[in-house]
């Protein structure tokens, strides 16, 4: 049956040819390819300088390159990461691409505004990589005043004016996204039949749009403070920098979850798919998502119990962190009664979404360590943070991102890729990004801080491991990049629904339709119906 | 979910002929009205935030430093920070009276109405300017030739308004008026924590002036497209989001100048 099927004649892929018909669309599938792209392009950038910082720390002496370049090194590393890839990643890509087929409507609410998202991306991008090339900045991607308003020497406003830059596409996208699921939505598709993916794009747009601001104008003030000279931050005239941090992480923790949330929108949609089964407690998962975006906005200050902050204050703010815990709780546990006499498979998609519950498990937990005010003073910028913090965003969000776009990548393109050696990616991924991190915790419990470029001879054995783990992670993320290009052009057609998902995309051709549907479709049953009714339209044509 | 029973019923009869200005995701003009609105309200939530940065460093400076605040705050002219106040009021209400008659059908008037508001914004910016160029005639921008004392009072804009007031002889020591009680900050203290004071001032200050020139700019279109006909009773929503984004611009300002102009100005 595979056999006879074949690539639909009329898709949003050949609906126009050459450059201009890319440039200037306004179908939210080409404006996600080309998110795609950027953002693999940033992130293989941002992989570069960590592998300069992974070889520097080979080696207990700081011989590879000097104190103040290794500072620009992973300035540059998080800079791009964070801004230019984790934020993008999801929503961008997978949530402008399957929002609207999942809701049922022809696009995005403000097609144009979304392309204007991509071209203020770009520029946000070019931006921050130019100043980046001609001189660096050294401050860390926190930009603690007064170090970047008075003491760095390199280029802080015009990499601080690129992240301005970008967060309007940030903005512009969570937007649309908010406009798009309260009023495009297709006959039928109530709230509480949307895919758990949109609750969860739901979520992450509510904070891009209430956080992002914030960092706008905490930029603005550090460009006027270090441009001009006015002393808001300075605390010669009476000015106080911890202002800056409040400021700065009021945005910067809130998008931790601007990372995560998406990825666990994927992760509800694997885990159900693979097990064949309704997910377990559907409205608490769905309102987890908005519980975790409404708790990221007041822990903010966790961050600086260690910056002189008022004790109570911070008893406060770790009691709240603390509360964190319980709606991601609810969503693994969820998850685990979803697998719970399921009919689960092992498809390349749900190896990452195995690999996501374990590592968001141990990010999560050890995030508990640092939320408890005495274990923070010991370990307060050191690698135990570098480790916790990789375990979300790299452990958690980059695995929901590659589980997400294996598992809609026959939908992208209409073709299916190589299941072994995408298998053998999934696998790589996970033991080396264990072997990088892992050791982190230990090392950093034992002392070592972050941001140096040397190290007791003692903890050489951990850097290593680390470093070797660095590489394996990084062939795992190389590897996709060629199965997964060979199999535009080699791949087998995959067919409207190769997994037997339930989701309203997957009733559509793949790739499909410019204006997604033939007609509006009609939605007349709850989502997740895997039992009753998916099973009998596996390989529907 | 009324909405999606009548999306539904929408789709029911196929439409006659489509308004121009209907685009092609949507279903009806009502459906893309209500996206514009949502989308426009989720913007000026947006704006709310950015400018709520500043508010909050203001707080916090204003009530560790009141006393240099309440200083500052006397040297900025009531009669230029009123008049702009109504100036912009007013322009609001000009731009209430556009979108009115954007939805009434009345082109050269809503064309004229949108002149008039740019003409009432183009003042308010003209205002500031005398007013920042009085800020740099005393020294008063924070930097390296920032003066507190330097400032004479009765060349200030701001003790020159209040001349008439008994309060405002002039004063040797603190440069911008007699102290009008006890200060718990001494001249050395109000040199500096002044210019926490006016940071804030031309932060908040210019980027609202930066909203009015866009808000302006964005004006200069609609009025162009408003006397090209491209509205009408069913497709005003350029009109009225731009008048939505005004008023916000107009409610900052009735924020900014209470909190600038009004400090401790009773005493």
């Amino acid at each position: 049956m595979l056999d006879k099927l074949k690539i639909p004649e009329r898709n949003y892929l050949n609906n126009g040819h050459g450059l201009a018909s890319w440039l200037l669309t306004k179908d939210h599938k080409r404006i996600a390819i080309m998110y795609l792209i950027s953002i693999s392009v940033m992130f293989f950038l941002g992989g570069l300088f960590a592998v300069a910082i992974r070889l520097e720390l080979a080696t207990p002496a700081g011989d590879f390159v000097q104190a103040d370049t290794y500072n620009k090194f992973f300035t540059a590393h998080g800079v791009i990461m964070v801004f230019f890839f984790l934020i993008p990643s999801i929503p961008a890509v997978l949530g402008n691409f399957l929002i609207p087929p999942m809701i049922g409507a022809k696009d995005l609410a403000f097609p144009r505004i979304n392309l204007l998202s991509l071209y203020i991306y770009w520029i946000g991008g070019v931006f921050t990589l130019y100043a980046m090339l001609s001189g660096g900045v050294d401050t860390g991607w926190t930009f603690y005043t007064p170090y970047s308003a008075t003491g760095s020497n390199s280029n802080v406003v015009p990499v601080a004016l690129g992240i301005f830059i970008a967060g309007f596409s940030s903005i512009l996208t969570g937007l649309n996204f908010i406009v798009t699921i309260h009023r495009m939505r297709a006959p039928g598709m109530t709230w509480f039949r949307l895919p758990l993916f949109v609750w969860a794009h739901y979520a992450t747009s509510l904070v891009q749009v209430l956080g992002t601001p914030v960092i706008a104008i905490t930029i603005v003030m550090l460009g006027v403070e270090r441009g001009l000279g006015f002393g808001i931050f300075d605390p010669a005239r009476g000015g106080d920098p911890v202002l800056f941090q409040h400021l700065f992480w009021f945005y910067s923790h809130p998008a931790v979850y601007i990372m995560i949330l998406p990825a666990l929108g994927v992760q509800s949609e694997l885990i159900s798919t693979f097990s064949r089964k309704t997910i377990f407690g559907y409205s608490f998962v769905a309102f987890s998502s908005l519980a975790i975006a409404v708790f990221g906005f007041i822990v903010w200050a966790h961050h600086m119990f260690v910056a002189g902050i008022s004790t109570y204050a911070a008893m406060v703010f770790s009691f709240l962190s603390f509360s964190v815990a319980i709606p991601s709780a609810v969503k693994v546990f969820n998850w685990t009664a979803t697998l719970y006499k399921g009919a689960i498979s092992f498809e390349t998609p749900m190896l990452y979404a195995y690999g996501f519950m374990g590592l968001f498990a141990i990010g999560g937990l050890t995030g508990l360590f640092l939320a408890t005010l005495g274990m923070d003073i010991h370990l307060h910028d050191t690698y135990f943070v570098v480790a916790h913090f990789h375990y979300i965003m790299v452990g958690g969000a980059i695995m929901g991102y590659l589980g997400g776009l294996h598992f809609w990548w026959p939908k992208i393109t209409g073709r299916m890729y190589s299941e072994f050696f995408s298998r053998i990616a999934a696998i790589l991924v996970f033991v080396g990004f264990n072997l990088t991190f892992l050791p982190q915790f230990v090392v950093g419990y034992l002392g070592m801080p972050r941001r140096y470029h040397s190290y007791p001879d003692e903890m050489q054995v951990l850097n290593v491991m680390s470093s070797a783990g660095a590489s394996v992670l990084g062939l795992g993320y190389a590897l996709p990049v060629i199965y997964l290009l060979y199999s535009l052009k080699k791949g087998a057609v995959a067919g409207p629904n190769p997994w037997g998902a339930s989701g309203l995309e997957w009733q559509t051709q793949s790739p499909p339709l410019t204006e997604n549907f033939i007609e509006v479709p009609v939605v007349d049953r709850e989502p997740y119906e895997y039992e009753h009714v998916v099973a009998k339209e596996k390989h529907l044509v | 979910m009324s909405n999606v029973v009548a999306h539904a019923d929408d789709h029911g009869h196929a439409h006659a002929a489509h308004h121009p200005a209907l685009q092609h995701h949507f279903d009806t003009m009502a459906q893309q009205k209500e996206a514009a609105v949502v989308g426009m309200w989720v913007f000026l939530l947006t704006e709310i935030l950015f400018f709520g940065g500043l508010f909050a460093a203001y707080m916090v400076y204003r009530i560790w430093y009141f006393d240099a605040f309440a200083e500052a705050s006397r040297s900025l002219s009531l009669f230029w920070g009123g008049l702009n106040t109504a100036v912009l009021i007013g322009s609001s209400l000009t731009m209430a009276m556009a979108v009115r008659c954007a939805q009434t059908n009345k082109r050269s008037a809503t064309v004229n109405w949108l002149i008039l508001t740019m003409i009432l914004g183009t003042v308010f910016l003209g205002v500031k300017v005398i007013e920042y160029a009085d800020k740099f005639e005393h020294h008063h921008v924070p930097g390296y030739n920032y003066q507190w004392a330097a400032a004479h009072p009765s060349t200030s804009l701001g003790a020159g308004e209040a001349a008439g007031a008994e309060h405002a002889a002039p004063s040797t020591a603190l440069g911008a008026g007699e102290p009008h009680r006890e200060l718990s900050l001494n001249a050395d203290q109000l040199q500096l924590t002044t210019q926490i004071y006016f940071s804030l001032y031309f932060t908040m200050t210019g980027l609202h002036a930066i909203h009015m020139i866009i808000g302006i700019g964005i004006m200069l279109v609609i009025t162009w497209m408003a006397y090209k006909g491209r509205f009408d009773e069913q497709y005003y929503t350029p009109v009225e989001m731009t008048g939505l984004y005004w008023h916000f611009v107009d409610i900052v300002w009735i924020f900014l100048f209470p909190l600038l102009y009004l400090v401790e100005r009773h005493v």
